[in-house]
């Protein structure tokens, strides 16, 4: 069932550009399949090993500025950009994994937050390299070979293609013996180290992994967007993301991918409905409902309905 | 062999052990009992690497392992578990021992995500060894229940599960029989027993004298961080400084 349905989906995705009405819904959808990519990656961090990262902007962020700054000023191509763009924001990734080696919980969180609030600093203050507040304007559109991918029907593809590499990546990951270790560090941390799981190179692992995820999402979003600016450091990026995989179900796959959609469409139809004060208003009582009625999120309350013993 | 020498450990201003040296034999089956507050757990600790020790060694086939962090003594072999039950709360019995072989497996981070075939037959062989070692301590018919669900003995026999399928050559096991009933203690000991007969040293803490004395081959007596007595169950259970040690000195034998 799970197959069919799984199926029916992908068709549903491949085929969107053909059937939605308007072209700002297909910008939804773009912006929608970005944030995918980035709940998937916060996800292999708080909803496999359970460390919550509340400075995962900083990664998306050091990805879209990379991969803006390679192209506007060293004049690389996408592709190459792209790829250093996952690169560094892996390293900054490791920096962090290493940094808050015997640190979990609160802690952790805390590093994470310090981490992003400097590089946001950074990205401000030295306005020679990233032009401050004014951010880089006019980030070139990617190419593949001969064919731009200049328009919303090709970027959608392309966002398309990362959140299934994305998917990929975390589904062979959480269904290996690395996903299980992962999963020992969240459930019971003394036991891991006494069954010979070495937490911290695990802890590292999902970090990078992670990281370099959200870098691939920043990226995306500055050839998209063709504008960087330190906004992209925002704190509300991170805790747009955070909703997205506890609402959609942290420690599962589609979770976060249910909760990107949601999220993503959810205060544009509520835009579209009534004045921005309701908006707010409304968006809050829904995710405070979902809470109540759905506390271990979208799909796995939706999953453990359909079977007694809900899958991992 | 693994041996203690002259370990130490001090909390604060408080001396927990002091010079406790002690061999375990391979093979045996070697208890450690002393009164509450003795050093046992404190022992355990210092051994596995949960606790750094401010002196002394402790060796395995002669190599050093004072210092290494857990997951580094567990990879050399020695394996605990806890005194408090200690599994993977959310997941079933199956994933609980399923993690607990993270050792045999091989699968490398590139390996994983290449996706590659050779690692769908190892987790089909790594499922088939975790099937194998519930069915061994009996929880075959509560593979796919959550751990946490289970009742306190099951939950203690899914800790042991884990701890074997870390495929240890030396088990230590902190107080296995806490809290079970009768019955239940006769199972585990029969397990601990089955699971010396695979070659492998266990060194137990335990409470119950009677689960002691029945299976052991030499009985560890510490008191006030000190080793006081060794030797075989009966010559403990007949030596006067252990007798004074539980029961006061003016019960002591002439």
């Amino acid at each position: 069932m799970t197959r069919v349905g799984g199926g029916f989906l992908a068709l549903i995705a491949l085929t969107l550009p053909l059937w939605l009405p308007s072209a700002y819904h297909l910008h939804v959808a773009i912006m929608a399949g970005i944030f995918g990519v980035l709940a998937l990656s916060l996800n292999l961090l708080l909803g496999y090993t359970g460390q919550l990262s509340l400075g995962h902007a900083a990664f998306f962020g050091i990805g879209a500025y990379t991969s803006a700054l390679l192209t506007l000023k060293l004049e690389w191509s996408f592709w190459p950009a792209l790829a250093a763009a996952v690169a560094l924001a892996g390293a900054a990734g490791w920096f962090i994994g290493r940094l808050s080696l015997k640190l979990r919980g609160a802690y952790f969180v805390l590093v994470t937050i310090s981490f992003a609030g400097v590089i946001s600093l950074v990205s401000v203050n030295w306005i020679e390299l990233t032009n401050g507040p004014l951010g880089l304007p006019g980030v070139p559109a990617p190419e593949l070979g001969p064919w731009s991918l200049r328009t919303k029907t090709a970027y959608y593809y392309l966002v398309l293609a990362a959140v299934a590499l994305s998917y990929v990546v975390s589904r062979r990951l959480v269904d290996s013996r690395i996903g299980r270790a992962f999963v020992a560090l969240r459930e019971n941390e003394a036991l891991a180290e006494s069954i010979g799981v070495d937490v911290t190179h695990y802890l590292v692992l999902a970090a990078v992994v992670s990281a370099a995820m959200a870098g691939l999402g920043g990226s995306l979003y500055a050839h998209y967007t063709r504008f960087v600016s330190p906004e992209v450091f925002l704190f509300s990026y991170t805790v747009t993301m955070v909703i997205m995989v506890v609402a959609g179900g942290k420690g599962t796959l589609a979770g976060p991918l249910v909760g990107a959609v949601l999220f993503t469409a959810l205060p544009e139809a509520l835009r579209a409905a009534t004045s921005w004060q309701w908006q707010m208003l409304a968006y809050g009582v829904l995710l405070v409902l979902l809470v109540v009625f759905m506390p271990r999120g979208i799909v796995p309350h939706i999953s453990a309905s359909f079977s007694r013993t809900p899958r991992q | 062999m693994l041996a203690v020498r002259n370990l130490a450990v001090r909390f604060g201003g408080v001396t927990a052990l002091e010079g406790v040296s002690f061999d375990v034999r391979p093979g045996s089956i070697t208890s450690v009992i002393g009164p509450n507050g003795a050093g046992k757990t404190t022992a355990f600790n210092a051994i596995t690497g949960y606790l750094r020790p401010a002196g002394g060694r402790v060796t395995y086939e002669d190599v050093a392992l004072t210092g290494l962090r857990p997951s580094a003594i567990a990879r050399r072999g020695i394996v605990r578990t806890f005194q408090r039950t200690s599994v993977f709360p959310s997941l079933s019995v199956e994933d609980n021992v399923l993690t607990g072989l993270h050792l045999r497996g091989t699968a490398g981070f590139l390996a994983v995500l290449a996706g590659r075939q050779r690692l769908v037959s190892e987790e089909r062989s790594l499922a088939a060894d975790a099937a194998a070692i519930i069915e061994f301590v009996g929880l075959a018919h509560r593979r796919r229940e959550t751990a946490s669900g289970l009742p306190y003995g099951e939950q203690r026999l899914v800790e042991l599960a884990v701890a074997l399928a870390a495929r240890p050559r030396v088990l230590l096991l902190d107080e296995p029989g806490a809290g079970m009933t009768g019955a239940e203690k006769t199972v585990v000991s029969g397990l601990i027993r089955k699971v010396r007969e695979q070659n492998v040293t266990i060194l137990l803490v335990e409470h119950d004298m009677r689960m002691v004395m029945g299976i052991s081959d030499t009985v560890i007596v510490l008191n006030g961080g000190r080793v006081i007595a060794e030797g075989a169950p009966a010559e403990i259970q007949a030596h006067p400084d252990v007798i004074r040690a539980y029961l006061g000195a003016s019960h002591g034998s002439a």
